[in-house]
């Protein structure tokens, strides 16, 4: 991080809110500096110079003025922002869950170059994607390997046991899979198939582009699915506010017969 | 609390207080205010009483639209002149302000009062999109145009309502997004220029 008074760099917008009349208070994710809370003036008014260049999931290169307590973002050009994805109903609400998990998992002014990338590459991929739930499991997978929470996979988490071919289970709390004699005791651990921790053992060594070639069928997605959320949950101590709107959407949409809220 | 509070007479005090709640109102504001409507004649405070307590009191949403009105059905539901085929749809009853101020506009509101905002964890059952269904299931309504403010969030509110009214066979329109008037190319963003060039229109 440098000292001067301002300072360049290219972020990724991760969360904002409404700040005065027509200020936003955002939250970038950036190269330089890690995670940024930044203050953009102006940027509700229509005709803002920053206005869409600071919209939430937006790529920009911006220039920041350090301020007292938050620094104030005095140009942006936006890199990119990923048009694709805002003109999905299902793509948007992946991005912003992306956004919503980096935002718990970083802490501010930490760089970490290796996160950015994978959450650019992300987006990226989700913006050519038609269906996002795999490149979330994948980004998930490698989130949790780079920031130290790597799931124990090969050996079972409480005996160290090779695991066998067989259905295991899943503790979020012991951080892996456990062997089948481990997993009994353990109440918060779930069976895990063959076919999903193979996946998993896949996806922790390969990039996207091979990561996207697997074919998942519905069962095993759902399962992935269930399980990487649980151990998300377990591991941020809470569940992430827009998952309940992917559930909303997955699970098709509000009919007038509905109870009234 | 005010520092004055034990040196000041109580009712001055407290209606220093009040004030300093308010928006923008410090409390040198406040002070001067309170002394102000202390030395004014009696009637305009009970008519800023008056004022402050009929907010509260006569005022409702309206069944229709649910805009917020003193009458039920709110002054554009019950005008006979405007056409109840089209409806708008907007986050907030404030904007029908700039919407009406345009004078383009003669048919029907519905306002949401919100936005899906899945990371505030603002969710459809949060809304009165529901409301707008019932309403568009029992009314002779041909077009809904969707006014949600052009950023991700109204963006996403739009999409999804479309997709709840599109089985109704009502036609869906959503507001035209594109440069700003007084605007300025150099800095507009790729979406809004991109959207501006796909919604180019003839010059005649």
């Amino acid at each position: 991080m440098t000292s001067s008074r301002v300072y360049q760099t290219a972020g990724i917008i991760i969360k904002r809110h409404k700040f005065g009349e027509a200020d936003r208070l955002l939250t970038l994710f950036t190269t330089d500096c890690g995670k940024v809370r930044a203050i953009a003036k102006g940027a509700m008014r229509p005709g803002s110079k920053l206005g869409g260049h600071v919209e939430l999931l937006t790529h920009s290169q911006m220039m920041l003025a350090r301020g007292r307590n938050l620094d104030i973002i005095t140009q942006a050009q936006a890199i990119d922002n990923f048009l694709p994805i805002r003109d999905s109903l299902e793509l948007m609400s992946c991005g912003f869950y992306l956004s919503e998990l980096v935002d718990a998992f970083t802490e501010e002014n930490v760089e970490d170059r290796e996160l950015f990338d994978l959450f650019l590459n992300t987006l990226l991929e989700l913006a050519e994607a038609k269906d996002g739930e795999r490149i979330l499991r994948y980004f998930e997978l490698r989130l949790l390997s780079h920031l130290g929470y790597r799931p124990q996979l090969q050996k079972c988490a409480n005996c160290s046991k090779l695991l066998l071919p067989e259905v295991n289970y899943f503790s979020p709390a012991q951080g892996g899979v456990l062997c089948r004699n481990c997993g009994y005791p353990d109440m918060g651990a779930r069976t895990i198939s063959i076919n999903a921790l193979k996946v998993l053992r896949f996806w922790l060594r390969c990039d996207f582009a091979t990561a996207s070639r697997v074919k998942l069928s519905t069962e095993l997605t759902g399962e992935i699915k269930g399980l990487m959320r649980e151990n998300i949950r377990y591991i941020l101590e809470k569940q992430l506010k827009s998952i309940e709107w992917m559930d909303t959407l997955a699970n098709g949409n509000v009919t007038l017969e509905a109870p009234p809220s | 609390m005010n520092p004055d509070f034990f040196t000041t007479a109580r009712p001055i005090s407290r209606l220093i207080e009040e004030l300093n709640k308010l928006p923008g109102i410090g409390p040198k504001t406040a002070q001067r205010l309170a002394y102000h409507l202390l030395q004014a004649p009696p009637d305009r405070s009970r008519d800023l009483a008056d004022a402050v307590l009929g907010i509260k009191e006569n005022l409702r949403l309206c069944t229709v639209c649910l805009n917020i009105t003193d009458t039920d059905p709110c002054g554009i539901c019950a005008d006979e002149t405007r056409d109840r085929t089209k409806v708008c749809v907007v986050e907030e009853p404030i904007d029908i302000i700039p919407l009406e101020r345009t004078r383009k506009f003669r048919g029907l509101y519905h306002v949401l009062h919100g936005v899906i905002s899945p990371s505030d964890g603002i969710k459809p059952e949060n809304l009165r999109i529901r409301d707008l269904l019932v309403r568009l299931g029992s009314a002779a309504v041909t077009e809904v145009i969707l006014a949600t403010n052009p950023n991700v969030e109204g963006e996403v509110t739009s999409m999804y309502i479309q997709r709840l009214i599109s089985p109704l066979g009502i036609r869906v329109t959503r507001l035209a997004r594109g440069l700003p008037f007084g605007g300025d190319l150099e800095y507009a963003d790729d979406v809004t220029l991109s959207r501006a060039l796909e919604g180019r229109q003839e010059m005649y």
